[in-house]
């Protein structure tokens, strides 16, 4: 582990120390006592106005409103099928790809709507960074994967590719590991490693919002480990969005959590308050490990 | 223990049996075919013994004969009694040797059969030697005399060394012959030609000027000058090697006169060693591969087809990849996967399965008389009447093996760029870059070891096909390679040769039957390797590639 990272004293306990795995939530792992959140005290960096997203005749999304604070760590959680990644993808019009998607509502960043006509696909995408579930490098270097995004942008000179490939990698907290092989292929690295290389190369666009989707679910413990610390070291600079299975994940990590339900959102508020005292029903028994 | 049918069916062995078999009789096939030909083709080269004998004809009188065996055959003797040979009553079948003699200019024949029992006396006298000429085959017999015009120089056993000495001379005279008269005086005529165009298009266009005449002429009568100079060199050289003759012997005695200049090589079978004929096999293989063909391409080398074949195989990859790489990316990645672009995909692959010839139909009558001759209307006017691009060619036989072996390109691009994980594809697009940027970067590189599959695939079936090539370029004899120092260097409108099509022409149209049917084998044998190295080179290309470029585990 690297020195940048032993220094974090924020980490919770819990995350290193195996808890016993239940289905309820270790409650004393969410005190971290050190402020208050509120949304309302928060600036927005995402702010979803009834979004409803449909796939041919079937909807998924059946009108969402939600406020994603900036420089924040937002979870989203939910059973599968339950629309958080389709909701997740929506916010880097990663469904624009999906063939008969109809996409209704708006999602304002900045106060700019990103399905307007206006705006330019490949530019959202490079403010609205996204890694994905599973590691997906390119059969590069792992030089040329973190330099990839720059040098779709044009930029080639070799010491602004340097300094940011460098500056990126150590964000990722991956520099240390892999300095002395930068020119060897990416698919080298093991799982833990290549997810924190796709980190490290969204990163290296320096993009606005982080969306990570389910980046630690085929992972190993140790490997997953390092991407929570990781997420705690990045959302100084960035929005982070993370979908994820894993409840106890989402309550290590995340500032706020909202818990989605068949298509809609059933509750959206700081984690603590989400996961200590639900407001609705059907959240407390999702947490309570009741079904999902 | 006794295992029920049904038990030892349902675990599996007997499938894995019949695969085993299946794979087995597939490898046997496949090596027993090489087997076949090469042992056909590769005897060819090698200084078999020459037997001399006598033969008693049918009719009773005995004459001497000098050959080699080439093979023997058992023929029933009813039928060799209805052709009025006498055959002991007891025999049902008797051997008959096929002997090649050669000597064609005198016995008309290169090959004559002989009943095995009607072969008497046979010995391996040392003394016989072989020639190689340049017309009428090979020669059988003894070596008498060395002359020098009408003087004797040596003769008897002094005169083998003498011959041997005159012989290398003589060789390097042609050498030298053969490099003047293809190479300058093949440029010189080049020029001219050239020349002459350049005047019918001057005149075409109205531009024939003095000025402009004038200085074609002083280039011409450059060219002329040089011309003269190299005849006369020529005229030289031919003197000096026509010095020399020889004085030889056939089976019955008959002494002719044979010119070195006309002899390509000589040697005394019978009295070489092992090693000595090993030497020769290499010297006569090397040969092959790398001479031109002499005497209705029955003897000498191959050379030019395997260079044909190679060049234009190079010159359709270069075209066919292209071409099939845009049309593969352009219905996986951009076409709506409709109907449409279904039964466009159909088409392709049925187009697979046209039959060559149709192509070859094809080529002659849209590239070669359509888009060839409109090239020549605008592009070659002063050249008219006499087609330059309005015929067969490099260009037009490769460019008709491209759309031949488009589909397969096609077909094998689709399959690696379908191959690809749409998580590389999200991957790319997430960091801000557009479809094309991802296409380019990523994705191409990613599936560039199945384009090179289909270029293996298309490298495999252009290289062999043969019948479209006879009706759009390839020729039996070509005066000169397709690629010389003469400007433009590489030649696409010229007709050139090609190994497939050499084995027909050797095998099926040759005055020389018997003489061809071991060069069929040995160029079968050729055109087996020569695909199977370009076949490698693509093989190790990919596999770079795809060491590059390997795929992630998902």
């Amino acid at each position: 582990m690297t020195e940048s990272m032993n220094n974090q004293n924020e980490l919770p306990e819990s995350v290193s120390a195996s808890s016993p795995r239940t289905h309820s939530i270790d409650i004393s792992s969410l005190t971290r006592g050190d402020h208050q959140l509120n949304i309302e005290n928060e600036k927005i960096a995402l702010n979803v106005n009834d979004l409803r997203l449909s796939y041919g005749e079937k909807e998924a999304l059946h009108g969402v409103n939600m406020k994603i604070p900036q420089k924040r760590v937002t979870a989203f959680i939910g059973p599968s099928g339950c629309g958080k990644s389709t909701l997740l993808r929506c916010f880097n019009r990663m469904n624009d790809l999906v063939d008969g998607v109809n996409i209704q509502g708006q999602v304002l960043l900045e106060d700019q709507n990103i399905y307007d006509r206006k705006v330019e696909v490949a530019d959202l995408r490079r403010r609205v960074g996204m890694v994905f579930q599973k590691p997906n490098p390119f059969p590069k270097s792992i030089y040329e994967n973190v330099a990839y995004g720059l040098r779709i942008q044009g930029i080639n000179k070799k010491r602004v590719l340097d300094e940011t490939v460098e500056w990126s990698l150590r964000s990722a907290a991956l520099w240390d590991e892999v300095k002395d092989r930068l020119n060897d292929s990416a698919l080298g690295l093991s799982g833990g490693q290549q997810q924190r290389l796709v980190i490290a190369r969204t990163v290296a666009v320096k993009p606005e919002v982080l969306l990570l989707d389910e980046p630690a679910s085929a992972l190993d413990p140790l490997s997953t480990l390092k991407i929570e610390e990781l997420i705690h070291q990045l959302k100084d600079d960035y929005t982070i969005v993370i979908v994820t299975h894993n409840m106890q994940q989402a309550a290590r990590v995340s500032d706020y959590t909202a818990f989605m339900y068949m298509g809609d959102l059933v509750e959206f508020g700081d984690t603590d308050s989400l996961f200590t005292n639900p407001v609705k029903q059907q959240t407390e028994d999702y947490i309570t490990g009741r079904y999902g | 223990m006794r295992v029920s049918v049904k038990k030892w069916f349902n675990n599996g062995d007997p499938y894995v049996w019949i695969n085993a078999g299946a794979v087995a009789i597939s490898m046997v096939m496949v090596f027993g075919l090489l087997a076949l030909i090469a042992s056909r083709g590769l005897v060819h080269f090698w200084a078999h013994d020459v037997v001399q004998a006598e033969v008693e004809a049918k009719n009773g009188q005995v004459y001497p004969i000098i050959g080699e065996l080439v093979e023997s055959e058992m023929v029933s003797a009813v039928q060799l009694r209805d052709a009025g040979y006498t055959v002991p009553d007891n025999a049902e079948y008797m051997q008959r040797n096929l002997m090649k003699i050669g000597n064609r200019d005198i016995t008309g024949a290169d090959f004559r059969w002989v009943l095995d029992a009607s072969l008497t006396k046979r010995s391996y006298p040392e003394d016989i030697v072989v020639m190689e000429r340049r017309e009428w085959g090979n020669f059988y017999g003894y070596l008498k005399q060395v002359k020098e015009g009408d003087v004797l120089i040596a003769e008897g056993r002094a005169a083998w060394d003498e011959f041997q000495a005159r012989i290398d001379r003589a060789l390097d005279i042609y050498t030298e012959i053969h490099d003047i008269e293809k190479g300058e005086i093949g440029a010189i005529n080049s020029g001219m030609e050239r020349l002459r165009l350049k005047q019918r298009g001057y005149e075409l266009k109205g531009t024939a000027t003095a000025e402009n005449l004038l200085a074609i002429k002083e280039d011409r009568a450059l060219l002329d000058a040089t011309y003269q100079q190299l005849q006369a060199q020529l005229i030289g050289l031919y003197e000096k090697i026509n010095r020399d003759q020889v004085v030889v012997a056939n089976m019955d005695g008959t002494e002719i006169n044979v010119d070195l200049a006309k002899i390509v090589r000589a040697y005394k079978p019978n009295a070489m060693s092992i090693a000595d004929k090993i030497g020769f096999y290499i010297s006569k293989f090397y040969e092959f591969v790398s001479d031109e063909p002499r005497e209705a391409n029955t003897e000498g080398g191959i050379f030019p087809a395997i260079f044909g074949t190679v060049l234009m195989v190079i010159i359709m990859s270069i075209i066919v990849t292209p071409f099939g790489v845009v049309a593969a990316v352009y219905l996986r990645e951009y076409a709506n996967q409709g109907a449409i672009t279904r039964i466009i995909r159909i088409a392709v692959n049925n187009l697979a399965g046209v039959p060559s010839i149709v192509y070859g139909v094809f080529g002659l009558g849209f590239f070669i008389y359509f888009v060839g001759s409109g090239i020549d209307q605008a592009l070659f006017p002063e050249a008219l009447p006499s087609p330059t691009f309005g015929t067969g060619g490099l260009l037009w036989a490769s460019i008709t093996l491209a759309i031949l072996t488009l589909p397969v390109v096609i077909v094998a691009t689709e399959e690696g760029l379908s191959r690809i994980p749409r998580s590389i594809r999200e991957g790319s697009l997430a960091l801000g870059a557009t479809k094309a940027e991802t296409l380019w970067r990523v994705i191409l590189p990613m599936a560039s070891p199945a384009m090179m599959t289909g270029v293996i695939l298309a490298i495999a079936r252009a290289a062999g096909e043969v019948a479209p090539l006879m009706l759009v370029g390839v020729v039996k004899l070509a005066p000169s390679l397709p690629l010389d120092g003469n400007y433009p260097y590489l030649h696409l409108d010229q007709k050139f040769m090609h190994l497939g099509f050499h084995i027909y022409d050797v095998g099926f149209q040759s005055p020389n039957v018997e003489a061809a049917r071991p060069l069929v084998y040995a160029t079968s044998f050729l055109l087996v390797v020569v695909i199977a190295l370009l076949n490698l080179s693509a093989v190790s290309i990919r596999n770079r590639l795809r060491e590059k470029y390997k795929a992630l585990e998902m």
